[in-house]
């Protein structure tokens, strides 16, 4: 992987909301690489600024400070003037298919719709490549007819999926694309977008609050809390070894229960104030001492090989206990 | 395996849309429409004679099956003077409110889409057409312009677009937030093409609403002002004229004032439970 050119490439970027005399920082100081055919897993509980990355990628937002960069070009340039190129060559499929599509057009009509804008395809060509698209996603090409309130929600994914599909993207943004989904339509789903990456080659950059979601799909897996990459590399590294607290508990809080371990700490459900200095995951942390109260740590190799990508925001990485999930009996 | 499961073809979500014989409510409503059309359209067929006929032999006639509205001083067929009337009265108004709800909503629309300093600054313009008071409007139009429908005509837009443009304004505003124009611009969407397929058509029901029950609004508003001599001028026969013109023989010949104006709550009462009916089957598709 690490050989090819990066396809799209995240530098440093940060975004701040301000409403009032509150600012909060969505995103702080994140890079991430995504490579081509790559599925890059980004998790996180909310309000961990997934969401923000995901609108800064898609060009709904624009940062703060930072770069985004695809295929060496940055977006802020790709963006103005002729910004379709970039449109149609990253697409997106959102958490609600249903609110996803316009209500008042058919589930053909919203499918063919970046077709109609970016002038691809027109009239008998336009509806067999409809056809086509809705075949590539395993529906039957009746619904096209359809309106997106009359059809299941797994379909509607489906139908998403296919109108991300149409002009043929080199990376999909998937935005909590599962999350709203029954947990049997989720599996089919999440096999869809593998098989997607296998046949067309599609990167992915796959955000998800579930972790058990990330770690089947994702080749790369990157970790964020409070806006900060907490822990990022290859899925396997992250999640059989976690370096950071924060990815232990959201590792320890999908495991099915088991009588015999008790979790790490419960997440808490209230929203404590994020500290401003150190380590903002520190105040739910079991392993935080001074230093993390006082010192912003940095993104740093964990890997036991050299060069193994595995990296993680956490001056208790050298604890040994890390090594092993951490319990408390 | 997974394919059986959600792609099974069949109608099981498909809402059924099968035609229902319509409701009395409904044949009554539509008998209504028909109608109006008619008048609009061929007063010649409806009319049984000429509306400007003077006869002063057949002065103050009560309703007889000759003349069904009766006649006036000047011995002229009520009946055929409230069906030509028609054009002017229901004409009118159908041209006042659908003006000012193409104005208003391209209005609306832009200052919701463009926001900021453009977006207060069109609300402002807004507020001001507000706060005037119709009649006083319609006075100073009418003195600058010279007495006449058009001039009444002009008034009622200036007047009427701005429920529109707010009405608009505020759709479009909570829209374009909507998740279906987030997806649509991340297809790369153009400014234009996201307004006019995405946010636009969601507002087209509400206006339409509007439009129904802002008809029988106009229709008062318009010959209110010929009765009171700022709209439709003799010999015209406008209602709201009609009804001017006869209230100086209304204890000698009450037909004569009565019965267009019958006809004016009438058409108002059906433009507006039309709009009712509308509003209450409203809702997405």
């Amino acid at each position: 992987m690490a050989v090819t050119s990066p396809l799209l490439e995240l530098r440093n970027l940060r975004k701040t909301f301000t409403a009032g005399p509150h600012a909060v920082a969505a995103v702080r100081d994140v890079s991430l690489t995504i490579h081509p055919g790559e599925i890059v897993g980004l998790v996180g509980e909310s309000g961990s600024g997934k969401s923000t990355v995901a609108n800064l990628v898609l060009g709904l937002e624009r940062p703060d400070a930072g770069e985004i960069r695809y295929q060496g070009r940055p977006l802020a340039e790709l963006l103005t003037g002729s910004g379709r190129a970039y449109r149609s060559a990253v697409q997106a499929v959102f958490q609600d298919p249903v609110q996803a599509m316009d209500s008042r057009k058919t589930v053909g009509w919203s499918i063919a719709e970046p077709l109609l804008i970016h002038r691809a395809a027109r009239g008998a060509a336009l509806r067999s490549r409809v056809a086509e698209l809705l075949g590539a996603v395993h529906l039957d090409p009746s619904l096209a007819d359809r309106y997106p309130h009359q059809i299941s929600g797994g379909q509607a994914q489906r139908a998403n999926i296919a109108r991300a599909l149409a002009l043929e993207p080199s990376l999909l943004v998937c935005d909590e694309a599962v999350s709203a989904l029954d947990v049997s339509v989720q599996a089919q789903i999440m096999n869809l977008f593998l098989e997607i990456q296998q046949r067309l080659s599609t990167a992915m950059l796959f955000i998800s609050h579930a972790l058990p979601v990330v770690r089947h799909l994702a080749d790369s897996m990157v970790v964020m809390y409070a806006g900060a990459v907490v822990e990022q590399g290859p899925t396997e590294a992250v999640c059989e070894a976690p370096r950071h607290p924060y990815t232990r508990l959201l590792i320890g809080s999908s495991l099915p229960p088991d009588p015999e371990r008790q979790p790490v700490r419960p997440p808490s459900a209230r929203r404590e104030a994020l500290p401003t200095a150190g380590c903002r995951f520190a105040p739910r942390c079991v392993l935080a001492t001074d230093r993390c109260r006082s010192d912003d740590p940095v993104l740093s190799e964990v890997g036991s090989e050299v060069g193994s990508a595995h990296a993680a925001a956490c001056w208790r990485t050298d604890v040994p206990a890390l090594a092993e999930p951490v319990r408390r009996r | 395996m997974t394919r059986a499961h959600t792609a099974a073809p069949g109608g099981d979500t498909r809402r059924s849309r099968a035609p229902r014989r319509p409701t009395w409510s409904q044949l009554w409503a539509g008998a209504t429409v028909l109608a109006i059309a008619a008048l609009l359209l061929v007063p010649g067929w409806l009319a049984p004679s000429d509306p400007y006929h003077l006869d002063v032999s057949q002065r103050f006639q009560p309703p007889t099956a000759a003349h069904l509205f009766g006649t006036d001083d000047a011995g002229r067929d009520i009946f055929s003077r409230v069906v030509h009337g028609a054009r002017y009265s229901i004409g009118t108004s159908v041209v006042v409110v659908t003006a000012a709800a193409l104005f208003g909503t391209v209005y609306g629309a832009a200052a919701a889409w463009f926001g900021g300093a453009l977006d207060r600054v069109l609300m402002r313009v807004v507020d001001v057409f507000l706060a005037f008071p119709y009649l006083v409007f319609a006075m100073a139009i009418s003195a600058s312009l010279g007495r006449g429908l058009t001039s009444a005509l002009i008034a009622l837009v200036a007047l009427w677009w701005p429920s529109y443009a707010r009405m608009v304004r505020g759709q479009v505003l909570s829209l374009i937030k909507d998740y279906h124009v987030r997806a649509a611009r991340t297809l790369g969407a153009s400014g234009p093409q996201i307004l006019r397929w995405h946010v636009l058509p969601h507002t087209y029901d509400q206006v339409l609403v509007r439009y129904t029950l802002d008809l029988g609004q106009a229709l008062i508003a318009l010959t209110g002002l010929s009765f009171l001599g700022l709209g439709a001028q003799p010999p015209t026969p406008e209602w709201g004229l009609l009804i001017a013109d006869a209230k100086q023989y209304a204890l000698t010949a009450w037909w004569a004032a009565v019965l267009p104006g019958c006809v004016v709550f009438l058409v108002t009462l059906n433009f507006m439970s039309l709009g009712d009916r509308l509003r209450r089957r409203g809702g997405p598709r």
